[in-house]
């Protein structure tokens, strides 16, 4: 049996001052662990929500975002064509060719210049993305040189409101709209007429086809017939796992950053962890001595310690988690390195992320208080016992 | 002498220090019978405290024997000495080695945790212990809440909560009063003659040995017959 769980954490709560500033230390590599891990995270839904799963993507072959994909316009034809595309109530396909550039517009924030995405929207574009709701104005009139802005773009960016002119494509451009399309990457887009985009800056192709599948089972079958078609070069994806592909490279980015900030934190802490468990063993060394003389085996002082800080290092990640979840309220903008633009997404605290964050002060609890607990599990009683 | 609990032979025990062994039992023989209360006194540095902690288990002798019953525990493995010290020996030491941070129930039922007892059972044992000692009512104290002597009655209690058949004290009145004192002796008194316990207590204190049924004393690691 071995010493009992209340031994190791009433001495935590003994000594208040120690253990609150030692967990605090740890708290604070906790909330960098799990800060990045959920900016990583709400990256990554922020693009997975902005697709359906029952829409696809074609790209040009080899292209690795939308951005720099070419469609011609005889090709776009010939995919809006296949038997697998969902039938819109008007009977024409339900399909998009869209355009999509990126502009530079002042940050309301620092009056920097960021990307902002235009995308250059067909007739079916609103109704393949049901997530997008206008939020104040109205749509832009097609063959007009009107835009309607997403809502992280209105607060982003300065000259974006509703009236606002804003220059590009060496034309004028009307804001007459803003839209919601939730938490997702359309938010920090402009949409306006696709034709009238292209024409300004002097396209000929389209950067993308979007279109609504029948149903879920029918992307196989549209995939195999677009990729398999000679006439075209085109790569196909479903929406959701497209815009997942564009959060890789940052969400990559993100993880590595955090994890190597946090590998290099987390050796302090456990340093602090590892003093502190220290003074613990030396302040306690007849109470070793006594429970041995009981009959308690060395395992059992090396768990009770090893027990305490763990303790230590859960509360630690219960404060660093608790600080890291008032995030969750935050937004955060940054430009997405593989489409090079601006992109508003917020923290995202999930369960895995809870779990990891735990598992990784359990682990920093146990490197640290292992040491000590060994030494605590070695003294010889009648040694221990004469300290008393 | 009636039956012998602890037959101690030719023990020898020295401590090193730098390249210098130093003797400091030199082939101590001798019986403890069984329910005897044994005071060992000498002067400091005799030996008295390294033989009371060879017999209890907690150290290891360089030659000789220890048999308690018919086991040498000079023999055993450091695990079998805590599971035999576990089952066999009850401590009281001078400064009681009290947990700070456990109740006085819970300081008494430590060693029950080494026993297959259930969390109710263990409980009860260590309240009726408390009760032997009579601090009933002060089951859900902290050792830093009760005075010198509640602090040894509760040291005490935890030696004999698990039934040991020997109780190793070491100094039990070195950090009391005088009434305080006395009254630890009476209760060590009663534990061997109302409960049978075989005592052995390490003293400077002449009262506590005379509390003694017999005293033997150690001087350069040599016992005397002092009685």
């Amino acid at each position: 049996m071995p010493v009992p769980l209340s031994y190791s954490y009433r001495n935590l709560l003994t000594r208040r001052m120690t253990t609150v500033l030692t967990a605090g230390g740890m708290s604070l590599v906790v909330f960098v662990f799990a800060a990045t891990l959920m900016l990583a995270e709400g990256l990554r839904q922020t693009l997975v929500s902005t697709g359906l799963p029952t829409n696809a993507v074609i790209l040009r072959k080899g292209s690795e975002s939308e951005v720099q994909s070419g469609i011609e316009r005889s090709q776009a034809s010939v995919m809006t064509t296949r038997p697998e595309i969902a039938v819109a109530p008007d009977g024409t396909a339900m399909a998009a060719r869209e355009v999509v550039v990126l502009i530079g517009l002042p940050r309301a924030s620092t009056g920097k210049i960021s990307n902002a995405v235009i995308r250059g929207t067909d007739l079916k574009s609103l109704a393949l993305r049901p997530q997008v709701r206008m939020a104040r104005g109205r749509e832009p009139r097609r063959g007009s040189t009107e835009v309607m802005v997403g809502k992280n773009v209105a607060k982003g960016f300065t000259g974006t409101q509703i009236g606002d002119r804003l220059r590009f494509g060496k034309r004028e451009w009307e804001v007459v709209g803003v839209f919601d399309a939730g938490n997702t990457g359309f938010s920090s887009e402009i949409w306006a007429d696709g034709d009238q985009v292209m024409r300004s800056f002097g396209r000929d192709a389209y950067s993308i086809v979007v279109a609504g599948l029948r149903d879920y089972g029918a992307y196989e079958a549209f995939r195999a017939g677009i990729e398999g078609d000679p006439r075209l070069t085109a790569e196909t994806f479903r929406e959701t796992r497209y815009y997942e592909k564009q959060s890789e490279m940052m969400a990559k980015f993100l993880r590595v950053l955090g994890v190597s900030l946090t590998i290099i934190f987390s050796l302090g802490a456990m340093i602090g962890a590892m003093i502190t468990m220290y003074s613990a063993v030396a302040n306690r060394v007849p109470e070793i001595g006594t429970m041995r003389a009981l009959g308690f085996g060395r395992s059992s002082i090396l768990a009770a310690f090893l027990a305490e800080s763990v303790f230590l290092s859960l509360l630690g990640g219960a404060m660093g988690l608790g600080a890291a979840a008032v995030l969750n309220f935050f937004t955060f903008s940054t430009t997405n390195f593989q489409t090079f633009s601006e992109l508003a997404f917020k923290f995202a605290l999930t369960g895995d992320i809870i779990l990891l964050s735990l598992g990784f002060s359990v682990f920093m609890g146990v490197l640290g208080g292992l040491p000590p607990a060994l030494r605590a599990s070695r003294l010889k009683i009648v040694e221990a016992l004469r300290e008393a | 002498m009636d039956t012998p609990l602890i037959r101690i032979r030719d023990l020898c025990k020295a401590y090193t220090r730098g390249d210098q062994s130093i003797p400091v039992l030199a082939g101590i023989t001798f019986d403890i019978a069984a329910g005897e209360f044994l005071a060992l006194i000498g002067p400091s540095g005799s030996g008295k405290s390294t033989l009371l902690n060879l017999i209890a288990g907690i150290d290891t002798a360089d030659s000789g024997q220890i048999l308690v019953g018919d086991t040498d525990i000079v023999t055993l493995s450091e695990g079998e000495l805590a599971d035999w010290r576990s089952g066999h020996v009850g401590f009281i030491f001078q400064f009681y080695n009290l947990i700070p941070v456990l109740t006085a129930l819970e300081n008494v039922e430590l060693p029950l945790l080494l026993t297959s007892l259930t969390r109710h059972e263990r409980r009860e044992h260590a309240a009726h212990a408390l009760d032997a000692v009579g601090l009933s009512d002060r089951l859900d104290h902290r050792p830093n809440q009760l005075s010198g002597g509640q602090q040894q009655r509760v040291a005490i209690a935890r030696a004999i909560v698990a039934d040991p058949d020997i109780i190793v004290a070491d100094e039990p009145t070195g950090d009391l009063d005088r009434v305080s004192a006395q009254d630890i002796l009476h209760l060590m008194d009663r534990l061997n003659t109302e409960l049978g316990k075989t005592i052995i207590m390490v003293t400077h204190d002449q009262r506590a040995a005379d509390a003694a049924h017999r005293v033997r004393s150690l001087d350069k690691g040599v016992l005397h017959v002092s009685d």
